[in-house]
């Protein structure tokens, strides 16, 4: 009996015949070979969700099994494409079927007829296991592709190609194990999506992801094989947060997850990326970035499934020994998905409508995320950055609150920010990081000693100015004492000069973390001095006529990226002759 | 050949069922013939083994279990499409209602649209003048953008949109085409009325399509008018290369079909009553804007929705601000105080504006001037908020002098006559003057040389 279509309810379908179905398994609906995925199973029906808008589907139209689980084709070229939810290439897929995705319009990634410059680097007769690393080509101008034999499989090369050019599918060596059982193995392999790929062991992290924003790097650092949230009511600069740290974090290997956002937005990031030069290669950015893009009107299962295939090739690019960070932007959008998809199964809800699976849901995404020593020896790591669209920014909403209970860095966008239009827009009164802690050996090997001591020191202020304006806004400032008026004007100096940074500004769109401290130790002599100053009784209005604060203010325009300590020192000249002004103008 | 079912086994609300049916596909137009002769549209939206659910638009009255006749049309919804539809009007369901005849059409489109595939998008760059200081100058509308009003009830967003409609030069050429579409959802007659006579008026009326759903018109139907709408834009702005203007309103009404079919289904409920999918069925509409590599015409999407009690954080507002390309917010305050357009600046934004001004598209000092605005204007709602609690009188002096900052701003920037159209350089000079009254030094947003070029000495 062949499996066939029982009853329809928008993406859910159910089949009978349908025993020899397993879970999670791929399989082909109907005429137009729609793709689906079977999530429930009983003794007359399997449930499945079909990746695709399934209008005009019949009861009784043929549902086809595949005997795999829904997957991802590991192999080069996945960098500076952009796929759908379910890997489908969009490049290709435009080629093929035009302008607009037409139900049906499938198009495998292995189709792709490319050749690759593949050099070996195993020998015949070499003993090789799992995750060993037998192959490299050139995958783009900066990123060497590393083939690793598949999982499960070890043994003894008993053939092997020369160097030379092949497609992906050709098979290039043949293994035999030790049950004298012979493997072909291909230029690409395939994962199933929602299973984590395995490694030799977590390594404890220790290294931060720098991304050159220095409210992140200096205040809210996250860690190589960290994970952060990102939560902000709509234009508070999510999605502007994401491309900033996509652009410009150190990772090796970006994973862009735009899951269930704007169609503009995938198009603003892949033509920013093509035009972006990457600093330390000299070559477009866009050669180490992988886009997934499942826009808002695309269907809402693959949007579900955007993220896992984004991590799975995340994972991918660990195993051969990169630091890859991925960007999932909303993961709200993801977990409305699956609310959507348990509302059509007719699940029991729990808070919101939401399903009670929702927290293991969200722990089991951000789990995947680690610093890992690989089964091949190599050190790899994937960092997480999910951004959270809270309904009504209400941060008590389940995703964000289930988010917040997984993450180790939690950068909130504020509202009352952005109208001013303080960007990035993050809070840094809510927002947190815990990985300060497990950082402290390398910034003080590697930055400055001193580090987290300025990093204290301007975090003091900042706290001691929200407190200083609750009195503000009930009094106004003209009544407070000299000393307090100073703490706020040397906040602000924080908030306009260090905190808020602008993208669009050829300098300040990246600084690193040399230029951050210099900053911040300008700033916290400034206070030191000045605090001097008013301990003499002068009043601050002198210093106020100086306008010392506007020109601190724009040294984040005026010291370039690479300058050294000199120009701490230079800037200790420039405040210590104000204050001797002001002093003598005082006499 | 289709065949004909007799009646059927259930009528619930909107929705009805037939029994024992062959080859139904889901999401297929039905015709329910009435004993009367008269013909109702539904939508097949769930099967079940040898049941089919019927959504009917124009609602089951009359409908017993016996009195009706339903043929299955085997394709889904439809919309007849040609150039000849510009000038016309049509109900909710695309019929015309202007006694002017069918229209000769040139191809029949599935109303649901097919997502453009992102690859294809072309990114919006070109900004349209609508001569609106508050938008051209701080939420600058570009072509190809989605760009709602958030208003509430009471307030002028139809003057706006009329005004935005009149004055917007939506095509850059004058060998190019322009064309408006409204789709009015849930409106009062005298609303619609309003528009027809200001487009009669402004001479615009004959590139204007409009699908009315009014008030008192079948509410199932309004989850279908706007799809008509767009597919009739989709058609006009793809294949005719003609630039699209888009008005849908209001939004709200929408929305609130769709949670009325979605109780009547038994659907479990999200957020107020609203189903789970209300994101993706916005997005299905909304998303329906934009621009094609390869291709001159272009779909500008302006939706306008009043916010139940003027509450931002409500679903409606709050998943459309997470769908569309920024928002234009109107203020009750403001409005109380005569002030036109009512444009509340700070929630205001346009998120693709940053790519479409300043140097070489608008002026130089436009990026840092919106921005500046932005964080002065700011600072006036902090100094008010403080003036609130120790009285006017006892603010310092420069708190004084944002007060006047925030009164002119909003008299003679924010505030226009509804025939004004200005210019950007108008627009800008007007924003330099305001700010000129403020210290340089307290502008901290803009370029120092910029500040010299664009300060105004003499005020």
């Amino acid at each position: 009996m062949q499996i066939s279509i029982f009853s329809i309810n928008g993406p859910i379908i159910k089949t009978i015949n349908s025993s020899s179905l397993c879970i999670l398994e791929m399989v082909y609906v109907g005429e137009k070979k729609l793709i689906g995925e079977v999530i429930n199973i009983d003794k007359n029906f399997a449930t499945i969700q079909v990746y695709e808008n399934t209008s005009g589907l019949q009861v009784g139209d043929i549902v086809k099994r595949t005997g795999n689980q829904i997957s991802v084709t590991l192999s080069p070229g996945l960098l500076s494409n952009v796929f759908d939810g379910i890997q489908q290439p969009l490049k290709t897929i435009k080629q093929n079927y035009g302008d607009f995705l037409i139900p049906g319009s499938n198009q495998s990634f292995e189709e792709n007829n490319k050749y690759y410059n593949i050099i070996f680097r195993v020998l015949k007769n070499d003993i090789v296991s799992s995750g060993d690393i037998f192959a490299v080509c050139s995958e783009t101008d900066i990123i060497e592709h590393r083939f690793m034999i598949p999982n499960g499989i070890s043994g003894k090369i008993i053939d092997i190609k020369q160097d030379g050019s092949y497609l992906i599918t050709e098979n290039v060596i043949i293994i035999e194990d030790e049950f004298k059982n012979i493997h072909n193995i291909p230029l690409f392999q395939k994962w199933p999506i929602r299973k984590a790929r395995p490694f030799n062991k977590r390594i404890p992290i220790s290294i931060p992801l720098i991304t050159g924003q220095r409210i992140i790097d200096s205040l809210f650092p996250i860690a190589k094989g960290g994970v952060a949230a990102i939560p902000g009511g709509f234009g508070t600069g999510k999605t502007m947060t994401q491309h900033q740290l996509a652009k410009w974090s150190d990772a090796d290997i970006i994973i862009y997850i735009g899951c269930g956002e704007r169609g503009n937005e995938i198009t603003q990031v892949l033509e920013e990326f093509s035009s972006l030069i990457d600093p330390k290669s000299g070559k477009p950015m866009s050669n180490r970035i992988v886009l997934i893009a499942n826009t808002s009107n695309m269907p809402v299962a693959s949007r579900e499934a955007s993220i896992y295939t984004g991590l799975t090739i995340a994972e991918y690019y660990r195993d051969m020994g990169y630091h890859v960070a991925v960007m999932a932007d909303s993961t709200s959008r993801w977990a409305e998905a699956l609310r959507e998809i348990s509302g059509r199964l007719e699940e029991m809800p729990a808070e919101e409508g939401f399903p009670a699976y929702l927290p293991s849901k969200i722990s089991q995404f951000y789990e995947r995320a680690g610093y890992t020593l690989n089964l091949n020896n190599t050190e790899g790591s994937v960092s997480i950055i999910g951004a959270v669209s809270p309904q009504g920014s209400d941060f008590s909403e389940p995703v964000t609150q289930n988010t917040k209970r997984f993450v180790r860095a939690f950068w909130t966008l504020d509202k009352s920010l952005a109208y001013s239009r303080h960007y990035p827009a993050i809070n840094w009164i809510t927002s947190y990081s815990e990985y300060i802690e497990d950082l402290s050996d390398y910034y003080e090997k590697n930055i400055d000693p001193n580090f987290l001591s300025y990093r204290q020191d301007i975090y003091n202020i900042l706290i001691a100015e929200d407190s200083l304006m609750e009195i503000v806004k009930l009094i106004g400032s003209d009544m407070l004492p000299d000393d307090q008026k100073l703490i706020i004007e040397v906040a602000k100096v924080i908030r306009l000069g260090f905190l808020q940074q602008n993208a669009f500004h050829k300098i300040d769109t990246y600084v690193p973390l040399s230029k951050q401290v210099i900053m911040m130790k300008i700033i916290l002599y400034l206070y030191d001095k000045l605090s001097l100053v008013i301990e003499k009784s002068i009043p601050i209005s002198y210093i106020l006529k100086t306008n010392i604060f506007e020109e601190i203010i724009k040294m984040k325009y005026s010291i370039p990226n690479d300058a050294s300590n000199k120009i701490f020192e230079s800037y200790t000249c420039i405040i210590d002759e104000k204050i001797k002004n002001i002093e003598s103008s005082n006499k | 050949m289709s065949l004909e079912y007799k009646g059927f086994s259930e009528i619930k609300g909107s929705l009805v069922s037939i029994e024992n049916v062959k080859k139904v596909s889901f999401d297929e137009v039905v015709e329910i013939t009435l004993p009367d002769g008269e013909i109702r549209i539904g939508r097949v939206v769930e099967i079940l083994n040898d049941k089919a659910i019927i959504q009917v638009f124009a609602g089951t009255d009359n409908f017993s279990l016996e009195n009706t006749y339903s043929k299955f049309k085997g394709k889904p919804l439809e919309f007849a499409v040609s150039k000849e539809l510009l000038g016309r009007i049509f109900n909710g369901m695309g019929k015309p209602i202007d006694n002017l005849g069918n229209i000769n059409y040139k191809k029949s489109l599935d109303i649901n649209g097919y997502p453009i595939n992102p690859m294809s998008r072309k990114y919006p760059v070109d900004y349209i003048n609508t001569g609106i200081s508050a938008i051209d100058g701080l939420a600058t509308l570009i072509r190809g953008q989605k760009l709602p009003i958030f208003s509430g009830s009471g307030m002028n967003h139809n003057k706006l949109a009329v005004q935005i409609v009149n004055q917007a030069k939506i095509a850059e050429k004058n060998n190019q085409q322009f064309g408006i579409i409204f789709a009015a959802m849930g409106i009062k007659n005298d609303v619609s009325d309003y528009f027809i006579k200001s487009f009669k008026h402004s001479g615009v009326i004959n590139n204007v399509v409009m699908f009315l759903n009014l008030s008192n018109d079948p509410i199932i139907e309004r989850i279908i008018t706007p799809r008509i709408a767009l597919t009739a834009a989709e058609y006009l702005a793809f294949e005719e290369d003609m630039h699209i203007l888009v008005i849908l309103t209001d939004m709200t009404a929408y929305a609130e079909a769709v949670r009325e079919f979605s109780s009547s289904k038994g659907e479990i409920p999200g957020r107020k009553g609203y189903p789970g999918y209300l994101y993706s069925d916005l997005a299905s509409i909304y998303e329906r804007a934009g621009m094609i590599k390869g291709r001159t015409g272009s779909i500008t999407q302006i939706p306008i929705l009043t916010m139940p009690n003027d509450d931002i954080t409500h679903p409606i507002p709050d998943l459309t601000g997470y769908i569309t390309e920024g928002q234009i917010v109107l203020e009750r305050t403001l409005d109380k105080k005569g002030i036109y357009p009512p444009i509340s600046i700070l929630p205001s934004l346009s998120r693709i504006m940053k790519d479409g001004i300043g140097k070489g598209f608008t002026r130089e000092d436009h990026p840092d001037l919106a921005n500046q605005l932005f964080a002065s204007y700011s600072k006036v709602m902090e100094v008010i908020a403080l003036a609130s609690v120790i009285g006017e009188d006892e603010l310092s002096d420069s708190d004084k002098l944002y007060m006047k900052f925030g009164n002119l701003f909003e008299q003679n920037f924010i505030s226009q006559k509804e025939n004004e159209n200005r210019s950007i350089e108008q627009t800008l000079e007007i924003g330099w003057k305001i700010l000129s009254i403020l210290p340089k030094e307290d502008l901290d947003r803009i370029d120092y040389n910029i500040i010299e070029k664009y300060y105004k000495k003499e005020v």
